[in-house]
Order: structure tokens, then sequence, then C-alpha cells
């Protein structure tokens, strides 16, 4: 007979990722997180938070706990539509759609996330044409996300192209910016020094080393 | 008056008839858009979420191209105008991003100082033509034509649109029309954005709860402010009519769409032969009233 397997609900200190709400800390519009009521305000405003798996809220918590894989495996993040409902409603004024963007970003950087998911791949597709050309062309984009992600659909998106194409609103010529300056583009953003990384440091005194967090008095003037 | 014009991908695209509208409503109103050169994608809503300072970047370069120039910049789309404003507030409040930001444009000669005004098209003719200004060149008013606005998320959120703007205020073009004004309530509710290509079932959902909420409300127009809306309301009507068992058809024309034909401007120059879902001067119940001659 198989062992019973047990799964552990609780976290021990050691196997939290607190370095998670330092980065998201450090991100413009996430300095608030350790302000947060838990009150809710945001999942219920939120127009598809009856999709999610975690509730923004919740997100919040997590993320302020260092439950990093639980957030960085979440559906919730990918479902954001960033709609800023809950931004401009939450009564600690975090910026929870820049927290979304956050966690998002984290996720693409390690890698974790589903291979075909729909919502990590745009987001690739949509940066490397847009460093191409300078711009985006919605046909090119649609068809190779759906390639990379669901060909099968490509069957099911044909129509709508198609209606699309005989009204004269699908360009498949490329509208771009004149080569110097696409040029200009791209060497800007190479030069552009990138943000609050992983090495980010919370702004309170060691969190993760006693588990306490006595300083978000220092949080809420950091903002 | 004459505007710097911020296209947006989309208006070189899908949107085309938004933006052929546009120009043809613009420029029967004696407003000129002189089109940004050079410009480049605002990054919109997704490239944030690879790499953050970058997207500020994109945002930054179009701002400052603009500012030289001296003129409003107009912004047809609304996640366009969002990021931008975005980028405005956040480089006025993060001295960090600013700093970064203003290294790399250095890089290409840019410099921006934070002085160009970013407008969305709605707010230009409210407030460079007026509501009287506006009602003063109606030719066909749109009699009969029950007419719920739908703004979308992003021009009135998080930023609230430009100074002294309210939806409200923004609802009054539609009487100015001569269009019964649907009060419709989910006037600033989520469309879906891109959801309704990644993730179909939730972003049809969203959808489906704007038609509804539209034939609920008997409106026989849902006018849109927002290209990306404007698509995503017209293009899926009638996978939701199969996944939810209602027929939720009805014309979604952006916002200069409707103002031309008040104003009598030819349908091909407002892109109307473009629309998914046609829309006819018959619409309204009373619309064919509006056929004879302006003086009715």
């Amino acid at each position: 007979m198989a062992r019973p397997t047990f799964s552990q609900k609780v976290k021990y200190e050691k196997e939290l990722k607190r370095d998670l709400a330092a980065e998201v800390v450090a991100t413009p519009g996430g300095e608030k997180i350790f302000s947060c009521l838990q009150c809710g305000t945001c999942g219920s405003a939120c127009p598809v938070s009856v999709y999610m798996d975690y509730t923004p809220r919740r997100l919040i918590g997590m993320v302020r706990e260092g439950f990093k894989e639980e957030v960085i495996t979440s559906f919730a993040i990918w479902l954001c539509s960033s709609c800023y409902e809950c931004t401009v409603r939450c009564p600690a004024g975090i910026r929870v759609t820049e927290v979304m963007y956050a966690l998002k970003r984290i996720a693409i950087r390690e890698g974790i996330y589903p291979r075909r998911f729909p919502v990590p791949v745009l987001a690739k597709e949509f940066i490397e044409m847009l460093k191409g050309t300078g711009r985006n062309n919605e046909f090119w984009l649609v068809l190779k996300v759906l390639l990379k992600s669901a060909p099968m659909k490509l069957l099911t998106s044909w129509p709508l192209a198609l209606r699309l194409w005989q009204r004269g609103r699908m360009c498949l010529m490329v509208s771009r910016i004149p080569k110097p300056a696409t040029t200009d583009l791209r060497r800007m953003l190479e030069a552009v020094e990138s943000g609050p990384g992983p090495t980010a440091k919370l702004p309170l005194t060691a969190p993760a080393a006693a588990g306490e967090r006595t300083d978000q008095s220092d949080l809420k003037k950091a903002v | 008056m004459a505007y710097t014009y911020f296209p947006g991908c989309c208006m070189h695209g899908f949107a085309r008839h938004c933006q052929d509208s546009l120009y043809a409503v613009f420029n029967a109103l004696g407003l000129e858009l002189r089109e940004l050169k050079d410009w480049n994608c605002c990054g919109a809503t997704t490239y944030i979420s690879v790499d953050e300072y970058q997207a500020f970047a994109l945002g930054a370069r179009n701002l400052a191209m603009a500012e030289k120039l001296g003129l409003d910049l107009v912004a047809p789309c609304t996640a366009c105008y969002m990021i931008l404003k975005k980028t405005k507030d956040y480089l006025a409040r993060y001295g960090d991003l600013r700093e970064k930001i203003d290294k790399a444009l250095a890089t290409v000669g840019l410099r921006y100082e934070g002085k160009v005004e970013i407008l969305h098209p709605l707010e230009i003719i409210l407030r460079d033509v007026g509501v009287k200004g506006l009602k003063a060149k109606v030719k066909k008013p749109l009699r009969g034509w029950n007419v719920a606005p739908y703004y979308g998320c992003l021009i009135a959120r998080p930023y609230a649109l430009s100074e002294g703007f309210s939806l409200e205020a923004f609802d009054e073009f539609v009487p100015a029309l001569g269009a019964n004004l649907i009060d419709f309530e989910l006037k600033a509710r989520c469309c879906g954005g891109s959801l309704t290509g990644t993730v179909e079932e939730v972003g049809h959902r969203l959808v489906y709860i704007l038609l509804h909420q539209a034939k609920l409300a008997k409106a026989h127009v849902l006018v849109t402010v927002c290209p990306l809306c404007q698509l995503n309301l017209e293009a899926h009507q009638g996978k939701i009519k199969k996944r939810y068992g209602d027929d939720v058809t009805i014309p979604i024309p952006y916002f200069t769409q409707l103002i031309g034909m008040a104003l009598d401007l030819p349908e091909k120059a407002l892109g109307l032969q473009k629309l998914l879902v046609p829309l006819h001067w018959e619409v309204g119940q009373k619309g064919l009233a509006a056929r004879e001659p302006a003086a009715a």
C-alpha cells in the first residue's frame, strides 16, 4: 500500500521568500502593500475576480508573507485586464494594478507560467515586434500568438479575420517608423537601466531575519 | 486650432474607420490634426508586464517629441491616452525613474520637460467647440435614436479625465446631436481588453454583460470612445449569441462616426461601411424622419 501523503498548508519561516515583497515595494505604485487592510475592496470591484483562483486581496496578503510559489503560479495574475478599478477604489492607496504587473514581470522573468498560455506569449511577441518596427501590427501579432499558444484556434478565428479584411481593416503591411528612428528607439530602450529586480531590498529593518514588521511607518513615508 | 495627433497602432490597423471619421469630423469642425512624426507604440498595457522602465521610456519618447511642437497632444485610443498620462504622472512623481528615463532619452538627443497636455478627441471637441457649438453644426439630427455612450475603463481611470471633465459632461455630446441619451450604467466597466483573444470565456462574458445591459436599456446604438472597445463590442456579437443564447446585436460606432452622421458628412468619409455591424439611418424607430432635409 502506498504511503499516505500529507500536504503541508502552513509554511515555516525558512520556506518563505521575503524578497518577493521587497521587489513589489520597490515598484512604483507598490510601495504601500504593507498598509493593506485586507478589506477586499479590490476583489469586489474587480470585473474578473470571479474567475480568479486567488483574489487580489489574497495575492497581496501572500506577497507580504512571502508565498512566492503560490503567487507566481496563480492564474489570477494573468487574468487582470488592467482596468484600474481596484487601484481607484483601494482605501489604502495601493495601486493594485501595478502590483499585478510586478507579479507578471517576476513570473515572465523566472519563466514560470504554463508554456502555451496566451497572455505571457502575447506579452513577449508584442515586445519583440515593437522593438523591430516601433509599432504593432495586430494581424501578425495575433497570428504569431495563436501559432505559439493555441494553433487550433486559427480554425475558429479566421472568419473574423476575413470580415475585417473585407472591410479594409486589416493590413498585412507593417506600419513602421522610418529606419533611422527605429534604430534610435532600440538604442533608447537599450539605454534604459532596468527597474527594481530581484536584488531589491525592503526599506524595513530586515523582516526576513526576525519575521517582524514593526517599521511600517517608514513605508508610508516612502511614498 | 491645430493639435498634434498620436494615432496609436490601432488607428493605422483595425480601426481605420475610426481614424477616417476622426479626420472628417475634425475637419468639419475647423480643427486640424497634425500626425506626430516617427511616433512609436505606447506599449499599451502589455509592455509593462515584461519591462517596467522601458515601458515608461516608450511613452516618454512620444511625449518628448510632441513637446517640441508646442501643441496639445490628441490620443484617440483610450489605452494610449491613459499610458501617456500615466507616463507623465509617474515621471513627475518618481525622481529615480525620471532620472533613468532622462538618461535614456538623452542618448537619442531627446529631452522631456513635462509640459505637453494629453487630451482625448472628445475632450477637444467639448472644450474647443463646446456643446453649443456642436449643436449649431448639426445638420441631420439623430432624432429618435436611443444612444448609450460607453467609455470603458482607461479613459476614466486612474487619471479621471483631464481638468474640468467628467463622464456626465461627456454624455452631453449625445443630446447635442439630437439623439435620446440613454444613461448607460456600465459606461465605465471593463470590456475585457485583450482577454477576448487570450481567455475567451472570460472576455466574452465581460462583453456580454455590456451588450445585455444596452439591450435592457433599449439602446439602438452603443457608442464608444476607444477603438479597442469598439472592436471588442462588435466583433464577438455572433459568438456571444451562440454562447449565451441571447441576441444582443447592436451597432457599435466610434463616437466621431456618430457625430459625423449628424453633421451630414458622407458615409464613406466616416468609414461606416467598415463597421462589422452595419449602422443605418433606420436604426432609430423614427430615424427615417431624420433623412429629410436639414430644415426638419
